[in-house]
């Protein structure tokens, strides 16, 4: 049996976000399929050698509950409606709201978006980190983890012509 | 039954169970059992997609108060 592939695109940059690529991408490996991500636009932030930069951000997101990972049932409970304009006043907003996520995240066993790349890297899920994005937001290769590759478009397409699946996140 | 090896992936959620089974899968030889405890009530489901992509046979996957045992035979 010839062995399956996945390709997937990763364009966002938050600590959200970053959980579908490489959940996709470990659990693939995990099935057999060869994969590879391609990370483009705010996307490179998964391939940062500091992943502490990754941050979720409630402004803008009406989809995300509100809710605190600590104190009793009751308390646990309550979804904090605060209305975006409030939240883009208060001074480390982004930050606290982040800081909760981990905790939530910790909570539900949960892996870390650390510890999923490390899965994929294990798992030989091939990186690709899209050179134009590279610089035009002036990274420099040195901003990222060894041991990924940099092309373009046609890179991207070399493998994802021939895959099974092949999706944008 | 039996079982040559044993995992305990209760506590962990979505994806990990699968990727330590696979993990641990890899340590034991053809035709041999692992027995995998999970708290993840998504696993139940996964784990039968597991066995049936990779070709290892679940052998067995029982419920016992909020926890999950299978027990997967290695291809």
């Amino acid at each position: 049996m010839e062995e399956k592939k996945m390709a997937l695109i990763a364009t966002k940059g938050t600590l959200d976000w970053a959980y579908p690529p490489f959940i996709l991408a470990s659990t693939a490996a995990a099935l057999g399929y060869q994969v590879q991500i391609f990370f483009t636009f705010y996307g490179l932030q998964l391939l940062r050698k500091d992943l502490s930069l990754l941050k979720v951000s409630p402004l803008g997101n009406p989809g995300m509950p509100m809710k605190m990972p600590f104190g009793p049932k009751w308390f646990k409970g309550i979804s904090w409606n605060i209305p975006n304009a409030v939240q883009s006043l208060v001074p480390g907003y982004e930050s606290l709201a982040t800081t909760l996520m981990k905790q939530t995240i910790a909570n539900n066993g949960v892996a870390t978006i650390p510890e999923l790349r490390d899965l994929c890297i294990e798992a030989d899920v091939k990186l690709i980190g899209c050179q134009m994005t590279v610089d035009l937001f002036g990274f420099e290769h040195s901003d990222f983890i060894d041991g990924i590759e940099y092309g373009g478009a046609a890179t991207f397409f070399e493998f994802a012509g021939e895959s099974d699946i092949c999706l944008f996140i | 039954m039996n079982h040559d090896k044993e995992l305990d992936a209760r506590g962990l959620n979505c994806p990990l169970p699968i990727l330590r089974t696979k993990k641990t899968l890899s340590e034991l030889a053809s035709g041999q059992v692992l027995k995998v405890s999970a708290t993840d009530p998504g696993s139940v489901k996964d784990m039968q997609a597991f066995a049936k992509q990779t070709g290892n046979e679940l052998v067995s996957s029982a419920e016992n108060a909020g926890e999950y045992v299978f027990l997967i035979r290695k291809r």
